[in-house]
């Protein structure tokens, strides 16, 4: 294989194994301070349990979460020197500014939670995880900036053979980042929701400190499906963008070959990439491809016939992916409303209950898949338009790429099995006492 | 002075600052395995960084930030020709800062031992390649035009290269043990004393090795015999190390870390500014280093940035502040004891 193929599976393996991490950093961050601003106000210690309790388990999340974020800054520069040469001035401001307004801020304010519980007042520990949310998800915005950057590149001029910063304002106020950044909170608090409401089933199953975990279940339900809601409307919106701004995303994310009005939804089709067509395409809705694109049931879809072969994605992977995401947002919003229009009867359904631990791995498949269409259905460009990913790649021995994707298939590997398992230890373990 | 010249600079102070934080705590992480005596010592080792090493290593990130940023055509020479290297720092991080989570969680001595080992080693390789990174640096790394390597990992492992990484493993051991003379108490701190003392010779002949070193490897000194007044520079490594061993005699073991937080700011300090105005220099032919000119971002971007720092920097170097005074107690036995600690 040569420098360019390994560098894109190292950095696919590097970005997707970073967001099984992300996502809960990002909500429960949020939950964990809820529960304890909860504590600070009505002083009832159940809640004081629940931020620990938590608070542990987003720990060992955590700790993942940032390593393996540092290892994507380093990419940039070791596998994609071009890339980082050619939009260095706008894409580099954005990962500096993350650092400094706010993976400083993360990063102090956890070692003060973590550290801080009898040195400092009930009032500022519970600031600390508040800061450590807050922050999260600031980092979250300046990284999807940049990344909607690479979507929809804003507010710069080519000069001097490079892309140079033009206007900020363009830049940081790019709608395709806003909406971007929308969905992937939303789905990482639906996450969130979910992951507290698993855990709490598997308690409430056994009979374990009900009242403890029936709390826990009603945040995550309430969250959950909240965000759910908003994920699903935010992702119709984002939707339309994508298929205004990245129209072959859109046509590889549908397999959608013949550019045509009131172009139909098929709800069943498979792809067939290597004939330029789909080889099974049946219960074609009317016009509603047109209309969920566009809002609009006449609107013409461009097919990706109309797009020169090296200007289209790869089908099947952004068909796919797209369906899966779909698949699942579907389904969380029900199961999430269920939880919570029934959290106080919870015993009641042991079934319900059952389905939702082993739920807890949906929402990081559909979130993995959500990435997945966004990534790879801007192929083959880096910058959409503006860079073609095969042109970014670093001068460097595939050699030593090669050694290296092979460290982080076996070290990744190795950090992921331990901390499923310590996960699922401190999970288990309950509240401390 | 100009926007690129400005920024060369707050770059050369952000390797410093880092430096002098991250420094301490992978200090810490290699003298472990010879201060503490047992499990309780360890924990107390673990707690006295805990609270402080996470905030620090991120002005690492914010150093390789601000490269991209400012001068991403550097960043995109540096980090694709020190490949090798800076996926083995890059290793070596990962493990070390999963080691602080995950060794409290092993239950069994087998477990915590594999973590211990693992915290040394991710503590001795990042001060390792540090140093040989940056002696690197400052001798010139064989980029020839269009910014291309030349070498490969073993080139950068040449002797002046590995001088390089003993001085800065030496110097971090220094700056570890000082810190823990400050923070721990009775046997701890004697022991972290005595290592101290027993340092500083080793400390010493290598810095002064490595400063003659310089002068016979690399074009470092240039700059300074340009303009003279420029050896005041060298007066904060050469003066913080003799003060070290001024205020280890003397017990003031507070007054002994800050100069030693001086000699490693100030051997970082010396080298950037024998660099300048190569962020990069060529070994191969000067034509071809990576300077301020041929590297730097747009000036929008440099003035933009500039604002950024301004704001947000000194808001960072409060709270940090902040958390340093707040963890500002010696750590012993009782700290470890509760269920949050290491």
């Amino acid at each position: 294989m040569d420098t360019l193929m390994l560098s894109r599976l190292q950095f696919a393996a590097a970005t997707f194994f970073h967001f099984i991490f992300v996502p809960l950093t990002l909500g429960l961050s949020i939950i964990v301070a809820l529960m304890e601003t909860r504590y600070v106000r009505t002083g009832d210690e159940v809640y004081k349990k629940m931020a620990k309790y938590w608070g542990k388990l987003f720990l060992i999340n955590f700790a993942l979460g940032i390593v393996t974020g540092i290892t994507l800054e380093f990419q940039f520069g070791t596998n994609w020197s071009r890339y980082s040469a050619y939009v260095g001035d706008i894409f580099g401001p954005l990962l500096a500014i993350e650092a400094s307004v706010a993976f400083f801020l993360e990063s102090t304010m956890i070692g003060v939670w973590v550290f801080g519980w009898e040195k400092l007042s009930k009032r500022m520990h519970a600031t600390a995880i508040c800061l450590v949310a807050f922050a999260a998800n600031l980092s979250a915005l300046w990284i999807i900036i940049a990344n909607g950057f690479m979507q929809n590149p804003l507010g710069f001029v080519m000069r001097n053979g490079r892309a140079e910063l033009d206007n900020f304002v363009a830049l940081i106020t790019n709608p395709f980042a806003w909406n971007q950044y929308v969905h992937v909170l939303s789905s990482a608090f639906m996450l969130s929701g979910f992951f507290v409401m698993g855990v709490s089933a598997w308690h409430l199953l056994r009979k374990n400190e009900v009242d403890f975990f029936t709390r826990s279940f009603k945040t995550g339900a309430g969250f959950a499906f909240v965000f759910s809601v908003v994920l699903a409307v935010g992702g119709h919106f984002h939707g339309n963008e994508v298929a205004r701004i990245q129209p072959a995303k859109l046509a590889a994310m549908e397999s959608h070959w013949h550019t045509q009005k009131n172009a139909p939804m098929y709800l069943l089709a498979l792809p067939d990439e290597a004939n330029q067509k789909n080889s099974v395409e049946a219960i074609g809705i009317p016009s509603l491809l047109s209309f969920l694109a566009f809002n609009n049931p006449n609107a013409e879809v461009k097919g990706l016939l109309d797009f020169k072969p090296e200007d289209r994605p790869p089908v099947a992977i952004t068909f796919w992916a797209f369906r899966i995401m779909v698949g699942i947002g579907t389904l969380l919003p029900l199961l999430a409303f269920f939880g919570w229009w029934k959290a106080n009867r919870l015993a009641q359904y042991p079934g319900y209950l059952r389905l939702m631990l082993y739920a807890i791995p949906l929402p990081y498949l559909g979130i993995q898949a959500g990435w997945a269409v966004a990534e790879v259905g801007r192929q083959p460009w880096i910058v959409h338009g503006l860079m073609r990913t095969k042109d970014a790649v670093s001068p460097v021995d595939p050699s030593q790429v090669a050694l290296s994707l092979a460290a982080f298939v076996v070290v990744y590997a190795f950090l992921g099995v331990i901390d499923i398992y310590l996960l699922a230890k401190y999970a288990k373990k309950g509240p401390v006492h | 002075m100009d926007l690129g010249t400005i920024w060369f600079l707050l770059w050369g102070v952000l390797w410093a600052v880092y430096f002098v934080l991250d420094g301490f705590d992978l200090g810490v992480g290699m003298l472990s395995p010879v201060i503490a005596k047992n499990d309780t010592e360890k924990r107390i080792l673990m707690n006295a960084v805990g609270p402080f090493w996470d905030g620090n290593e991120v002005w690492l990130i914010t150093a390789g930030g601000v490269t991209f940023a400012a001068f991403p055509g550097t960043y995109a020479v540096l980090f694709s020709s020190l490949y090798s290297a800076l996926m083995l720092l890059l290793f070596s991080l990962i493990f070390r800062g999963i080691s602080f989570e995950f060794r409290s969680k092993m239950e069994t001595a087998g477990g915590r031992k594999l973590w211990d080992t693992i915290h040394f080693l991710g503590s001795f390789l990042p001060a390792l390649l540090l140093g040989v990174a940056f002696a690197n640096i400052f001798k010139g790394i064989p980029i020839a035009e269009g910014g291309i390597y030349k070498g490969t990992l073993f080139t950068l492992l040449n002797p002046y290269g590995l001088a390089g990484g003993v001085l800065f493993v030496l110097a971090f051991l220094m700056h570890g043990a000082l810190y823990l003379s400050c923070k721990t108490e009775g046997a701890l701190r004697d022991r972290a004393v005595k290592v101290a003392e027993k340092l500083w010779p080793a400390l010493l002949i290598v810095a002064v090795l490595f400063l003659v070193f310089t002068a016979v490897a690399t074009k470092l000194f240039q700059n300074y015999l340009d303009n003279p007044i420029l050896f005041v520079i060298v007066l904060l490594p050469v003066g913080g190390l003799v003060m070290q061993r001024v205020f280890i005699g003397s017990r003031r073991m507070a007054a002994a870390w800050t100069a030693s937080a001086v000699t490693i700011a100030g051997v970082a300090l010396f080298g950037v500014i024998g660099i300048f105005p190569a962020l990069l220099p060529s070994s191969i032919d000067p034509a071809f280093s990576m300077t301020i000119a041929n590297s730097s971002s747009s000036p929008l971007t440099l003035k933009i940035m500039l604002a950024v720092a301004l704001t947000f920097v000194p808001i960072v170097i409060l709270y940090q502040a902040w958390v340093y005074k707040t963890f500002s107690h010696k750590v012993t036995e009782k700290d470890v004891a509760y269920d949050e600690a290491y």
